[in-house]
């Protein structure tokens, strides 16, 4: 067939005009078939310069192929090489029929790249046009399918190919295509071509760290959610009446596979440190739950958590679900533990919930008491640095310890021996904490703090001074608070009497005990 | 009916029991009683020990004969009022019912007599005559005063029409006016009229009373002025004048001397300088326990702020709140030492000049006092500096910023130099510009009106007036106005601090001032302090929620930072104020970025002040350390890219860290062009002191051990003894118990005597009826035998003459 004459006929006159012009064009190409070259016409306009007469034109693409699709208007099959059809003894029905199909397809090679285009609205309807050919393919295939049951897969393929762009941040995108993720088939088919794609394009990059993919990968991944029941399992966008229950989109345990294999495959790659972080940090609650075998995640977590530093305080958590709940074994949990404490863990945002970690694991009353003192020995020289809203957690923890293992008790009161006071056997740079001589050491940091400035904090360590109570203290409130909060806390309470300085000041810097204005002078 | 008596006859009562009985009866034995006594009591004087029963018997008797007996006899002889109107002992009744009742039962009454000798159509209701309605269009009300002036002077005309009869004067009237009036006058108009006239008068009576009135008061004001000269005794206001004129002589002083001490208050004697030492000493004292107390934090609620102290060093400013200024009298080489007396007196009596005078006198005994004041500061300023110099020579350091500190110390000292009478003529033509009184700001935008423009000498000044000009003794409302005087001042000291460059000499001068506002009102500079405390501290946590890091606190919060350092103590265990000021710093300190050399000094003032805070209660403060570690690694790390400067910084970090003082670079301007050599024998000082404070053995720990716990005393099973101190019946403890205890007794006591009043009374009264009933049985009796007697004799004449006739 010819191509169009008036295609250049465009309306550049003004933007009421394009918008009749793509109205009266698709309508024209549904009206009849003679009218049939009119539709470059409108795919033309998928590349004009203007975001708003793309999106037109996309709309106007998606209700003309709709239609076409619903009219049965497309070729089904393998699809002839359009210079064929011209030679080709084929009725006049079915050449138009190919022509459409070609036509389609060049629409859609257009939308998806538009996908990359700059502007979001265009992504968007582009997006949302590609969704519903999707939709319209599956209800009436162009091939002749059996395994996937009619479902689209390589166009879905193509799209998740383009959203996780290795060039640009798709993260809107990819939240927009959340809602698409909703429907049961199409969350089965984006997750295994998510898979493919990660092979794809890392074997491509040669397993380098790509921030901006694995970025877009994480982002599309942590949006996608196994539903809890089978029986939920009810949203498809393209129904299948057909041997449902062989169907492996409707089968949780299919689903489930799937988003491990996915998980899986993502982190077997080498990932950028902050992306580590926020994997780790929904790990337990997000992903965990939803895998068939939680155990495969060993490697990721193991490798994590030899990483050191937050990484390893965030990878605790996983750890601690494997070992609690999966009967995994991991041998020098407690050492390591025990090494990843250093001055950073009360200074690090992650803080809380390493407290309440620790907290967990050394709840057992059946650890070594040379380990808890060690362990206790530790948080008490450490406490020597901290700000004071850890050491108001850090003290009724180290407390709680004490009270949990009486054997300890020994580092707070030692009776036999006489008053003389002793070098630490402490060491504070062994790793190992049996060697550390936790045991024969006090705990005279705490002694140093009951000279603390913050009152509260003073209070909390004048406790060691006396036989510590059974009950123990509860610290869960204490996680999370800030320094701010403390303030305010002090600012709030009702105080009777303001005492004040009796030494009535001259000057800036001249008082009594002066210290600034000995380094410093006015000017 | 007996209080009713006792209260008529108080008096009379008294009397009669006031008058002694007569010696021959209290002798005679048959009259006394003796009283038993059950114990003798030596040197005790009992009243009661004889009666006379009889006299008082006889007493009680005749008052009752005076009192009761009369009411008896006249009951059931007066006359009573009884009131009839509807409904008014009903308390049934609402008043609006009862209002109602009783217009309809009117109504019904005048309804009822319509026809008999109704005169007017309607019913009008009169009072003394007149009609109300009528009345109550009069604009004037008669006064009632005037009314009884009235009551002596009656017009003839008057006195016709009111005594002369209403027809009379009707018919005068209308015979005098039938040719003008057309109907003859209703007797209405004839009264009005009449009322009108009689104001009239009234009214002339009282213009013609005022001018009187005047007339005396002006002769009297006349009087006045001419009574000076006239008078030989001036009244004592005004002789003030002549009594410095003549010449004393030894008696008149000592006699006035002798007067006037006589009349002087008793006051504390003057304490000599060791006293006041030692008082000082030991206020001091105690304000010390106090504090160590509050460092210690047991005394938290106990601790009592005394604040009516007036420090050695006070500035004079005007926070003395309750001094007493009165002068002493004395006499000073044989002259009475009155000047500032006579002056307030003269100033009173010249009204306009005077008070100004009186101003200018208290400002120069004020100048006068700033003078001392200033010198004072000068000399330890130049003590300061001079302290400075010799340090600054030790170190043998001619780098740039020591050059600096010199020349300032060489302007510091010039004013010295200047004589005395130029600096004080310069400053008196400062302070002329000045007004003497300023009012309060009200606002932060007035505060700053007031201030800018000025020294920083002179702002102190004007804030140091508005102070005394709005001393809350003097008016009620200056407190409040003061106390946000003083969140202004911490604003405007902000101000200044975040200006470019920054006025740090005018926050130092202004220092004094907020102290004492600050010791004038704790709570209101608690509060301010806090607000800015928390709304930086806020303002940090918002940017390291949003950022992640924060930037070092800017020069206003450092002020403030040391600022409450001054103010409050930050030795106290817990303190609304410190205890916040602790936390912003370990925030600061931990959490802002250091980013640039500027950062760093900032964070090394920051370290300052926080060893400032924990100096004297020796506390430790971890964030200072780590700080201060992170401070030398980042030099450790980049040495070469951050050059010298560094590693000054490093010099007082380290000197910081381990609080060795002697340090003198001037850190607000590190200069970069300090000599390398300089900086590596300042190092090799520094490494020696170092070394020197950091001991060679690691330190020492004791092992712990628990407090040693009191043993838990057995328990005991011996009765407990209580001593028993006062016997018999319990009384209450407290006054009021006691209070109602007493008027308990006292209204039993009262009833009963009122009873037994009572029953007295009724044997009166029934004895007196008795009485009345014999006698009045005896006259009849006497009456009933004379008639008998009469008609005997009647009958024995009658019997006569029958015999007689008989014969």
């Amino acid at each position: 067939m010819a191509s169009s004459t008036d295609s250049n006929v465009k309306g550049e006159n003004s933007q009421v005009s394009y918008k009749k012009y793509i109205n009266t064009k698709t309508d024209r190409v549904l009206q009849s078939k003679k009218h049939a070259n009119d539709i470059f016409d409108v795919i033309e306009y998928l590349q004009s310069e203007k975001d708003k007469e793309v999106i037109f034109a996309t709309n106007a693409c998606s209700k003309v192929f709709c239609q076409l699709f619903y009219r049965g208007d497309l070729y089904v099959g393998d699809l002839p090489e359009e210079e064929d059809l011209v030679n080709g003894d084929r009725s006049a029905e079915e050449k138009y029929r190919i022509f459409m199909r070609h036509r389609y397809s060049n629409c859609v090679e257009l939308l998806l790249e538009n996908i990359g285009h700059k502007a979001f609205q265009v992504k968007e309807t582009s997006l949302c046009a590609l969704m519903k050919f999707v939709a319209a393919e599956g209800k009436h295939p162009l091939q002749n399918l059996d395994e996937h049951y009619n479902f689209p897969r390589e166009l879905l393929q193509t799209l998740v190919e383009h959203l996780l762009s290795e060039k640009e941040d798709m993260s809107l995108l990819i939240s927009r295509f959340q809602e698409f993720l909703e429907m049961d088939d199409v969350r089965y088919y984006v997750m295994s071509s998510v898979r493919d794609n990660i092979y794809r394009v890392m074997g491509r990059n040669k397993k380098a760290v790509i921030p901006v993919y694995q970025n877009n990968v994480f982002t599309l991944l942590s949006t996608i959610n196994v539903p809890s029941e089978a029986s939920k399992m009810k949203h498809f966008l393209v129904r299948q009446d057909y041997k449902l229950e062989q169907w492996k989109v409707a089968k949780l345990k299919e689903h489930k596979r799937a988003f491990e294999q996915m998980w899986l495959v993502f982190l077997k790659f080498k990932l950028p440190s902050n992306m580590y972080k926020k994997i780790l940090v929904i790990l337990h609650e997000s992903i965990m739950p939803q895998m068939s075998d939680p155990t495969l995640l060993i490697d990721f977590l193991s490798a994590a958590y030899d990483i050191g530093g937050a990484i390893s305080l965030l990878s605790l958590n996983g750890l601690f679900i494997l070992i609690h709940k999966h009967n995994l074994d991991y041998p020098d949990f407690y050492k390591k533990l025990y090494s990843l404490l250093d001055p950073s863990i009360f200074h690090v945002k992650y803080r809380a919930r390493f407290f309440h970690l620790v907290n967990i694991f050394l709840s057992s009353t059946h650890l070594p008491a040379y380990l808890v003192a060690a362990f206790v020995k530790r948080f008490a020289r450490l406490s020597l640095t901290a700000p004071p809203t850890s050491l108001l957690i850090l003290l009724p923890f180290i407390c709680n310890l004490i009270r949990r293992h009486p054997s300890c008790r020994v580092l707070i009161h030692r009776p036999s021996t006489a008053e003389e006071p002793c070098d630490d056997p402490y060491v504070m740079e062994e790793e190992d904490p049996a060697q550390c001589h936790a045991l024969e050491s006090s705990l005279w940091e705490i002694k140093t703090l009951q000279k603390h400035y913050h009152p509260d904090v003073a209070k909390a360590a004048m406790k060691i001074n006396e036989p510590l109570t059974e009950q123990e203290d509860d610290i869960s409130e204490l996680l999370e608070l800030s320094t701010f909060e403390l303030m305010e806390r002090e600012l709030k309470a009702e105080r009777k009497t303001i005492p004040l300085e009796f030494d009535t000041a001259t000057e800036l810097l001249k008082s009594s005990r002066e210290v600034l204005g000995v380094h410093f002078s006015l000017e | 009916m007996m209080r009713k008596q006792q209260t008529f006859s108080r008096g009379l009562s008294d009397k009669v029991r006031k008058s002694k009985a007569a010696p021959e009866i209290q002798k005679n034995p048959f009259e006394v009683k003796i009283n038993r006594k059950k114990f003798d009591v030596l040197g005790r004087k009992s009243k009661h020990d004889v009666g006379l029963p009889g006299v008082s018997r006889s007493r009680a008797i005749q008052k009752r004969k005076d009192t009761l007996l009369k009411e008896f006899r006249l009951k059931d002889k007066n006359n009573t009022f009884i009131d009839r109107r509807f409904g008014e002992y009903d308390s049934k009744l609402t008043p609006e019912e009862k209002i109602l009742q009783r217009f309809t039962l009117e109504r019904q009454r005048t309804q009822d007599r319509k026809d008999m000798y109704n005169l007017n159509e309607e019913e009008e209701l009169t009072h003394y005559g007149q009609s109300l309605a009528e009345m109550e269009k009069m604009t004037d009300v008669i006064d009632s005063d005037s009314d009884s002036e009235e009551k002596g002077l009656l017009s003839a005309e008057l006195t016709a029409t009111h005594f002369g009869g209403g027809g009379g004067l009707l018919r005068k009237k209308s015979a005098g006016d039938e040719e003008e009036e057309h109907k003859p006058r209703s007797r209405q108009e004839l009264i009005e009229e009449l009322i009108f006239k009689s104001k009239q008068e009234k009214r002339e009576r009282q213009t013609q009373k005022e001018e009187a009135q005047e007339l005396t008061e002006k002769l009297d004001q006349e009087w006045k002025s001419i009574q000076n000269l006239l008078a030989h005794k001036t009244p004592k206001a005004e002789r003030t004048d002549e009594t410095d004129k003549p010449k004393l002589d030894q008696y008149d002083m000592m006699v006035r001397e002798l007067g006037f001490e006589m009349k002087a208050q008793p006051s504390e004697k003057l304490k000599s300088a060791e006293e006041l030492a030692r008082e000082e000493r030991q206020r001091l004292q105690t304000l010390e326990a106090d504090r160590l107390k509050r460092m210690m934090g047991d005394a938290e609620e106990d601790a009592v702020q005394t604040n009516t102290h007036v420090s050695a060093d006070d500035m004079n400013d005007g926070f003395i709140l309750d001094g007493d200024d009165r002068k002493t009298l004395a006499y000073k080489d044989g002259k009475w030492n009155i000047e500032g007396e006579e002056e307030e007196k003269e100033d009173e009596d010249g009204d306009e000049e005077g008070g100004e005078e009186e101003d200018e006198d208290d400002e120069d005994d004020a100048e006068g006092e700033d003078d001392e004041e200033e010198e004072g500061e000068d000399d330890e300023e130049d003590d300061a500096d001079e302290d400075h110099c010799d340090l600054q020579s030790d170190e043998g350091s001619e780098d740039e910023d020591g050059q600096g500190a010199e020349e300032e110390q060489l302007c510091a000292e010039e004013p010295p130099a200047v004589s005395e009478e130029q600096k004080k003529a310069a400053q008196e033509a400062a302070r002329a510009e000045l007004p003497y009184t300023f009012p309060a700001p009200e606002s932060y935008s007035d505060l700053k009106q007031l201030l800018q423009g000025h020294g920083s000498e002179q702002q102190r000044l004007i804030l140091d007036r508005t102070l005394k000009c709005n001393h809350p003794s003097l008016s009620a409302g200056n407190k409040a106005k003061l106390q946000k005087l003083f969140g202004f001042l911490l604003e405007y000291v902000g101000d200044l601090a975040t200006q470019n460059p920054p006025d740090l000499r005018t926050v130092s001068a202004l220092i004094p001032q907020i102290c004492g506002l600050c010791q004038m009102f704790p709570e209101a500079a608690c509060k301010a302090v806090q607000t800015l405390l928390s709304d930086s501290g806020h303002s940090m946590e918002e940017t390291l929620e949003v950022k992640g890091r924060a930037p070092m606190p800017d020069l206003d919060m450092l002020v403030l930072l040391k600022i409450t350092a001054l103010l409050f103590p930050s030795s106290d265990f817990r303190h609304p104020v410190t205890t916040p000021a602790f936390l912003f710093l370990s925030q600061a300190l931990t959490r802002c970025a250091v980013v640039s050399l500027e950062d760093v000094c900032k964070g090394l003032v920051l370290c300052c002040l926080a060893l400032e805070y924990v100096s004297l209660s020796q506390r430790i403060f971890p964030e200072l350390l780590n700080f201060l570690l992170g401070l030398l690694h980042l030099t450790v790390s980049d040495k070469h890219n951050m050059g010298t400067a560094v590693c000054v910084c490093v010099c007082v970090c380290v000197c910081v860290c381990v609080s060795v003082s002697q340090v003198f670079l001037n850190q607000c301007r590190i200069s970069i062009l300090l000599c390398v050599d300089l900086i590596i024998t300042l190092l090799c000082d520094l490494h020696r002191e170092i070394l020197d404070a950091i001991p060679e053995k690691p330190s020492q720990h004791a092992p712990l051990v628990f407090k040693k716990k009191k043993p838990i005393p057995l328990k005991l099973f011996t009765p407990k003894i209580v001593q028993i101190l006062d016997y018999g019946k319990k009384r209450g403890n407290t006054k009021e118990e006691k209070e109602r205890e007493r008027l308990k007794h006292k209204y039993k006591r009262e009833f009963k005597g009122a009873l037994r009043e009572i029953r007295k009374d009724t044997r009166f009264l029934a004895r007196e009826k008795l009485s009345d009933v014999m006698s009045r049985d005896a006259e009849r009796k006497r009456k009933v035998k004379e008639l008998y007697g009469s008609l005997a004799t009647q009958e024995g004449e009658w019997k006569a003459l029958k015999r007689k006739n008989r014969k």
